[in-house]
């Protein structure tokens, strides 16, 4: 038992590195030229290459956010924003190149599809290369694939509403999203279609110097549920890589979407990510969120709350060591009547990281009877960690219950010493504190991924004791 | 009789006061020892030093146990040989549910995997014979219990993890009297030849059940009495007036 636990502490599965052994890597830098050169390597139509020359135009009309954590170590001119690898997408892991499949057998994303997805999408660097949904799925009309292609086979549907929930303008590294766009999923749910298993979509970011950008797009229809998971994870490098994707959610009258992300990207990554859910009548959307790894990270998914009786739930949780910021939170606009936010976030820091829950609440004044109830906890391992809310409330009428609660404390020595008594070392003492603090987010995911987030924490608590 | 504990002038400071002042103890197997003392003698940072809690800085003497020189020993390892204290204010621990907490202590304290399902059985089998609810079992560790429900989760882990010897600190304050009579025989339940107990209290009802050996009575850091039970009978009648001449 106790050399299983040391092994488990020492082998950390995300960090190998396969050789960046690309197809095509298009040279650092973003420009016209750049932006056109993608668009040509993807041979897509052109409405697409009009709004990725677009997008660079906002890019460069758009400041740096002037909040938040400083920038100042990403050059764009420094990073490869497209990376092809040696390998088209195929939906049979037999023929994917070994040594990309290796790399997502050592994840477990194949063992995880056999025993409990409904379907899954692997993306390595700039590429979708597997992507799979099981028959009985696609018989009920489920769309389940890789984005380039969702473009060429339903542009329709992508036209209708590719970039109507996140706009081109909305910020900086938005616009820089969707000018160098590359890989990520396309779901379509019909109508009353209620999936019983989760669909994951995973990126693997592989290449050094470069970006990942994909695009997930997801519309579940009236009455339809799913649980969409997704994750995230890249080997370290010394230089900075960085991840600006985007995730843009429709969930139509009654229907049910489970939004489930568990990052853990290398200590070298910069993670801009942008995520939003548009809600229509009586439609739930619950996010659980683990942001583990990164250099910097700012990530504040976001629930408009526009058709009546519309709900949302964020259970998220954050892990800051090292050089590492992470400012993560949630932002909520409550538009429909009788509609309603639940929030609790938890955050843990230690050997000097930051962790910052900064959040929104907006209630605008035709939202009556609207409930919004935020709790966010931090913890912090030692003295020179830090832990901060940074909470922004907008509450434009009356008829509303709203409440917000903030709890921000050191690891209690006093606890450490009680678990210690009953034989744990102070490492094991520290690491059942902390999982216990991550249950409530732990709790709310499929066993296997509760499991593999108490590995992260293992992980991230590794050599956290002199 | 075997010895398995020895404390010899032991000295010991929190933050700049020193509390314990040179206090000697013995206790052999199969005995049972009382402290009894005014508040703020240093009970607790007696049971505390002997557990080598960090914010408790020794400044002289030595503790053995089993033959080993633990003075110095680290408070897991201390407790990974055997000594087990029951917390007069225990920690909650929230996300971590009663039986894994127990489970994990267990595996630690024996270096073996614990199975569940037997091990979940003789727990509940514990919980009974405490009359405390089954379903404590499966809430998160201490959090929203009642205080008399965290000191009878104390003796379930004392049970559970079946120590060589134990520290019971005020186990008795906050229990109902028929929660003390429960108690009570859960330390007879666990107690045996190869075992020892110091229960430290202000009252003699916990000890109805017992067969006490010893009697100390500890006033500003020192042991200044120990006699048999009558001498704890006449404390709970007279207070530690007579006792408390060579104070300040
Ligand atoms: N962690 C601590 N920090 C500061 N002072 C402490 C600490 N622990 C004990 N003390 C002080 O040491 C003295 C002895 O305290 P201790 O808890 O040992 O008393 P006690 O005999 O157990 O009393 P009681 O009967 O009230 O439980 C007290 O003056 C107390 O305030
Ligand atoms: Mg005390």
């Amino acid at each position: 038992m106790a050399k299983t636990k040391l092994e488990e502490l020492n082998t950390n599965i995300y960090d190998f590195k396969n050789a960046d052994n690309y197809d095509y890597k298009i040279k650092k830098g973003l420009s016209k030229e750049i932006v056109e050169e993608i668009s040509k390597q993807k041979n897509e139509p052109s409405w697409v290459l009009d709004i990725r020359l677009k997008a660079l135009d906002a890019y460069n009309k758009l400041t740096m956010p002037t909040w938040g954590p400083n920038l100042d170590e990403l050059n764009m001119d420094d990073i490869a924003t497209y990376v092809k690898p040696k390998a088209k997408i195929e939906s049979n892991w037999n023929d994917v190149p070994e040594d990309i499949k290796n790399t997502f057998d050592k994840l477990g994303i194949p063992k995880a599809e056999r025993e409990y997805l409904a379907g899954v999408g692997a993306q390595y660097d700039s590429e979708v290369v597997y992507h799979s949904i099981k028959d009985e799925l696609k018989k009920q009309g489920v769309i389940y694939t890789d984005f380039d292609s969702a473009i060429k086979e339903y542009p329709d549907l992508v036209k209708e509403y590719f970039t109507k929930c996140v706009p081109i303008f909305e910020h900086k590294f938005i616009a820089l999203h969707y000018a160098v766009f590359s890989g990520g999923s396309f779901v379509y749910v019909p109508k009353g279609v209620k999936l019983e298993m989760p669909l994951q979509s995973y990126f693997r970011l592989n290449s050094p110097e470069s970006g990942q950008f994909e695009h997930t797009l997801i519309i579940v229809d009236e009455g339809a549920s799913l649980h969409f998971i997704e994750g995230c994870s890249a080997p370290k490098y010394n230089k900075v890589n960085l991840h600006a994707g985007c995730v843009e959610l429709f969930v139509k009258d009654n229907a049910y979407l489970r939004y489930s992300t568990i990052e853990n990207w290398s200590k070298n990554m910069m993670n801009l990510n942008t995520k939003k859910a548009i809600l229509e009548t009586n439609a739930k959307v619950d996010w659980i969120s683990g942001s583990f790894g990164s250099h910097i990270s700012m990530l504040y998914p976001m629930s408009i709350l526009k058709g009546n009786n519309s709900s949302t739930e964020y259970t998220g949780i954050s892990f800051a060591g090292k050089n590492q910021n992470l400012d993560t939170g949630f932002k909520v606009v409550h538009i429909g009547k009788n509609t309603s936010s639940v929030v609790s976030s938890r955050s843990i820091s230690k050997n000097g990281g930051i962790a910052t829950y900064r959040s929104l609440v907006r209630i605008l004044p035709n939202a009556t009877n609207s409930k919004c109830s935020v709790s966010c906890d931090g913890l912090m391992l030692d003295d020179i960690s830090r832990s901060d809310t940074i909470p922004v409330n907008d509450v434009q009428n009356n008829q509303v219950s709203f409440s917000h609660e903030a709890k921000i404390g050191k690891i209690s020595e006093k606890s450490i010493f009680y678990l210690m008594s009953r034989g744990l070392s102070e490492e094991d003492a520290k690491a059942l504190i902390v999982r216990g603090f991550a249950s409530p987010v732990s709790k709310q995911l499929p066993i296997e991924y509760a499991v593999e987030m108490n590995r992260l924490i293992n992980l991230e608590l590794e050599g956290c004791i002199g | 009789m075997e010895e398995l504990l020895r404390i010899e002038n032991l000295q010991t400071k929190v933050l700049d006061k020193q509390i314990l002042k040179g206090l000697d103890l013995v206790i052999n197997k199969g005995e049972v020892h009382v402290i009894m003392g005014p508040n703020g003698a240093g009970k607790s940072t007696l049971a505390n030093t002997i557990l080598s809690n960090p914010e408790y800085t020794k400044i002289a003497g030595k503790i053995t146990f089993d033959g080993k020189d633990i003075t110095n020993k680290k408070t897991d390892e201390i407790a990974r040989m055997g000594i087990f204290m029951s917390f007069q204010t225990p920690e909650e621990i929230p996300g971590i549910s009663v039986f894994n907490f127990l489970k994990t202590a267990k595996n630690k304290v024996t270096g073996k995997t614990i199975y569940g399902v037997d091990f979940k059985k003789e727990i509940e089998g514990y919980a009974q014979s405490l009359d405390m609810n089954p379903q404590l079992i499966g809430r998160d560790f201490n959090v929203g219990f009642s205080g008399g429900e965290k000191k009878k989760n104390e003796i379930l882990q004392m049970l559970a993890l079946s120590p060589k010897f134990v520290i019971l600190d005020e186990t008795d304050s906050g229990l109902d009297v028929d929660a003390i009579r429960v108690v009570s025989k859960g330390i007879d339940l666990y107690k045996n030849e190869n075992n020892a107990v110091l229960v430290i209290t202000h009252s003699t009802k916990i000890l109805e059940n017992l067969k006490v050996d010893h009697v100390h009575i500890l006033i500003d850091g020192k042991i200044v009495k120990t006699g048999t039970m009558e001498l704890a009978k006449e404390i709970e009648k007279n207070g530690y007036e007579a006792y408390k001449n060579g104070k300040d």
